[in-house]
């Protein structure tokens, strides 16, 4: 069942403020991500205190850096529920967890944060990991 | 209850994804929920059998890499049958 809207719009304004796209339908989800070109990062949001509420000002950190994905997209497991399904079709090698996030290339997946990775750590932490990402995936097409 | 707590209210472990080492061959990989008297209360919840072809450690590093597959959305683990709880980031360094 959907959250109560009211409690997931400052999470939801959260990642539009940093400048992410939500996607909250399939049919949104298949125009972005279906036959993407170049690389985008994609973020499975979620109203987890344990790993959201350290991952989004994680993702907030890592766009500051100086290689980053040209789109930045989002998802809201538990409250767009078809949208978030479409999307984890286009990663279904990786098994379905939120927070999480897939950084792809030209519609593949190079590298995937699970929550299980960003639990417990400090948004510093986490933004380190993730610009690490950007730098190895992301350089050449800054 | 010793260290951060992210969830008020909940144990320190609620929310995190922990490998359940058991006294049997079994290893359990999910989401801490709780502990109490009757045993360890886990979500979303992979498995690992001693006898499996993949060792243990290969397990791990799959569910690190590809996440966890889960057999079980709610488990209970009997008290008697838990030997240790480990963060599965901790178990995988």
């Amino acid at each position: 069942m959907p959250y109560n809207p009211a409690l997931v719009a400052p999470m939801r304004e959260e990642m539009t403020h940093m400048g992410a796209r939500e996607l909250t339908t399939s049919a949104e989800v298949d125009a972005a991500i279906g036959d993407q070109k170049g690389t985008m990062l994609v973020f499975v949001n979620s109203v987890c205190g344990c790993a959201a509420g350290n991952a989004r000002p994680a993702l907030r950190l890592a766009l500051q850096h100086g290689s980053r994905p040209q789109q930045v997209v989002t998802v809201f497991a538990g409250q767009d529920v078809d949208a978030t399904a479409r999307a984890r079709q286009y990663f279904a090698d990786y098994q379905p967890s939120s927070p999480s996030i897939a950084l792809l290339r030209d519609g593949e997946v190079v590298h995937f944060v699970h929550r299980h990775q960003i639990e417990g750590r400090s948004p510093q932490s986490v933004a380190a990991d993730l610009t690490a990402a950007f730098d190895r995936h992301f350089a050449a097409a800054v | 209850m010793s260290g951060h707590v992210f969830h008020p209210g909940h144990q320190e472990l609620h929310g995190v994804t922990v490998v359940l080492e058991t006294h049997g061959a079994r290893t359990y990989v999910g989401r801490f929920d709780s502990q109490d008297e009757r045993g360890v209360h886990m979500h979303d919840v992979g498995v690992h059998d001693a006898a499996a072809a993949a060792s243990k450690e290969e397990f791990l590093r799959r569910c690190d890499k590809f996440g966890i597959r889960p057999e079980h959305r709610d488990l209970l683990v009997p008290a008697d049958d838990v030997a240790s709880i480990t963060r599965l980031v901790d178990a995988l360094r």
